[in-house]
């Protein structure tokens, strides 16, 4: 898995692609002379073409068309462009029963991706360890030593593929929210089944968020060093700064907790935001305007959800706010391991609104849809389960999309994994020679951004794992292909 | 809670065909669990999804005979119709599960051994676009073909 020429050049060590993260990814490794760590880079290598593939669609079937983007967060897609469209339709409130519905689509989504990425992709890392050989770090595994958290992670999101199905007619990829709403309301079967099983799915998830409490208590020392590092975060805050992922205005605090933006709507993004491109990734890197590249960029995801909010609205989960927060001694979290704990609490949290929204008999009105005026530009953004997710569109007077701009959470994350990626480097790949545990150590780190690459595709025979090493002049000095 | 209802009439048939149909070729599986469900067989469930997930073994686990249909970036043309055992064993990733991993979750969570097929159908091009190639579209009606055949004759052996 590893090499190394026995020459003291420079040296690139690639990582291609990572793991157990959505599309595909490289990482590279460049040695000094003097065999230790220069630089890390998180490349992205696949071409993220959907701005250009929606351009001429009508508008309104963009919430339809976009959702191809991602197999795993389709509904947030789906939803940020149902947004987004509500302002190209000229309604700026949709009416109440498409609000919840909407909600709850999103709360069902939220539960069922921080689901599959903790029980899926991180508790193998964390239950067996990080150095655990790779035929034993996966799920399987997992089902077969803790069959109550196999158990965990199939009903949990289970649960949540039927609310998205009850809510958007499809589990996968809904159809019902349309530029000015939605276009059906919660049939009075379905929300009494979800009602049936609600109870135990929290009580589930608060099982697993103790679980992992108690991860975090035997582990203290790992957890609050692996690849941590002081940040910004981004996250969408209600009124009043209580967590609202459907919703909201932007705050992003600095490691401190200042408050560097707070209030801002969707239509400023571009006031507040750059995005900037480098030349080796297709992945942009956003950072906030005025503060520039080196100083300006920040985290989002579930940590920056926690550590943005001031309170949460559900009891549960602001209980677990308290105890994470307790963390920072009142500053935010910054171990890039505690996006894992801030996943489960956020994971509670979606849980007891989806019980909240179940016995809300405005899920039964009938006045679904709004209209208005038509305009040319759309914005809107939405707390995705990975982060922030702005949709921004224009549309000619033909109703069909002009342009797209597509800022997805793992784009504003880039410049926060990179550096993740390279103090695991420094940390752990000093030296001449890798091992495939210090390997796993790169990619636990990626993962806990959970980062989404591309729409995967996922055919037969495309995802090998494959490890090259490449002198400074780019040429392949070795190679690992693991099927 | 089961999203699909497992049917009664038995053989229980699960088609489960998988892929993204904004990939061109990457949505043969979809085509054809599309064209399985037109038409409307009594006993025989039609599934498509843009990958495997684990609660999929619910579902598998509720059949007699599943048929994973997926695309295939390499392997023979029009399609190859192989076998499947469970393993446990997976390489380097458990988010893109296998059928193969499917199928020993379904063995080991709910005791299901379902007779398991891969229908393998060989695509050509997977860029950003709606709609098969033209070898692709070949490919799917031969494979369509055979894998119709394959349950009529488990449905008249169960008759």
């Amino acid at each position: 898995m590893s090499s190394t020429d026995g020459t003291t050049a420079p040296r690139k060590i690639v990582i291609d692609p990572v793991t157990r993260v959505e599309g595909h990814g490289k990482v590279t490794i460049r040695l000094d002379a003097a065999g230790a760590v220069e630089d890390a880079r998180f490349h992205v290598v696949e071409f993220r073409g959907f701005e250009r593939f929606i351009q001429g669609r009508m508008y309104w079937e963009v919430p339809l068309v976009i959702q191809r983007l991602c197999g795993i967060c389709p509904v947030s897609h789906h939803l940020a462009a149902a947004k987004a469209m509500d302002q190209i339709a000229g309604v700026d409130r949709v009416p109440p029963t498409a609000d919840k519905m909407r909600r709850l689509m999103h709360y069902g989504q939220v539960l069922q991706s921080n689901a599959l990425h903790i029980f899926h992709l991180a508790s193998p890392d964390l239950l067996f360890g990080f150095d655990a050989p790779p035929e034993k770090r996966n799920i399987i595994a997992v089902l077969e030593r803790y069959p109550e958290i196999g158990k965990w992670a199939i009903f949990i999101r289970k649960f949540g593929q039927e609310v998205i199905k009850a809510t958007g007619g499809r589990k996968i990829h809904p159809t019902s929210a349309i530029p000015g709403g939605v276009n059906q309301n919660l049939a009075i079967a379905d929300r009494d089944a979800l009602r049936a099983r609600v109870g135990e799915i929290i009580s589930w998830c608060t099982a697993a968020l103790e679980h992992h409490k108690g991860y975090v208590a035997a582990n203290r020392v790992l957890h609050e060093s692996f690849a941590t590092f002081p940040s910004a975060f981004m996250s969408i805050t209600g009124e009043g700064g209580v967590m609202d992922l459907y919703d909201g205005t932007l705050r992003v605090i600095d490691a401190e907790g200042k408050a560097l933006i707070d209030g801002a709507s969707p239509a400023s993004y571009r006031d507040h935001l750059i995005e900037e491109v480098r030349s080796w990734s297709y992945l942009k890197f956003p950072h906030l305007r005025g503060f520039g590249g080196d100083d300006g960029w920040y985290r989002v995801g579930p940590l920056a959800q926690i550590n943005c909010c001031s309170a949460i609205d559900t009891p549960l989960a602001e209980a677990a706010r308290r105890d994470f927060m307790a963390v920072g001694g009142g500053h935010p979290v910054n171990a890039t391991l505690a996006y894992h704990w801030a996943r489960l609490i956020v994971l509670v949290h979606c849980a007891e609104k989806i019980e909240q929204l179940l016995f809300d008999d405005d899920l039964q009105g009938t006045d679904l849809r709004a209209e208005g005026t038509r305009r040319e530009e759309g914005i809107a953004w939405i707390e995705a389960p990975r982060g922030t997710l702005i949709h921004h569109y224009t549309v000619d007077k033909n109703d069909q999309v002009r342009s797209a701009n597509l800022i997805v959470s793992t784009t504003h994350n880039n410049e926060a994994m990179n550096r993740a990626v390279k103090q695991v480097a420094k940390a752990d790949l000093s030296g001449q020679e890798i091992t495939e545990g210090l390997l796993n150590h790169i990619e636990v780190a990626i993962r806990a951004f959970d980062p989404c690459l591309s729409c995967a595709t996922h055919a037969l025979g495309q995802m090998p794992l494959i490890v090259t090493l490449e002198d400074a002049s780019g040429a392949v000095i070795a190679r690992e292909v693991r099927q | 809670m089961s999203t699909m209802a497992a049917p009664t009439v038995r053989p229980r048939v699960l088609v489960l065909g998988y892929g993204n149909r904004g990939r061109q070729d990457d949505g043969l599986g979809p085509e054809v669990a599309g064209a399985v469900a037109a038409l409307r067989w009594p006993g025989v469930t039609t599934w498509e999804n843009d990958q495997l997930t684990l609660e999929d073994s619910i579902e598998v686990a509720a059949h007699d005979v599943v048929f994973f249909v997926d695309a295939a970036r390499e392997g023979p043309a029009p399609f190859a119709l192989t076998p499947l055992a469970p393993s446990l064993t997976i390489s380097f990733t458990s988010h893109l599960l296998t059928p193969e991993t499917l199928l020993a979750i379904a063995r080991q969570q709910f005791c299901a051994a379902p007779e398991a097929h891969l229908l393998a159908i060989r695509g050509h091009a997977f860029a950003f676009q709606e709609g098969l190639t033209v070898e692709a579209t070949c490919n799917f009606r031969l494979a369509f073909a055979a894998l119709r055949e394959r349950i009529a004759a488990l449905r008249r052996a169960a008759a």
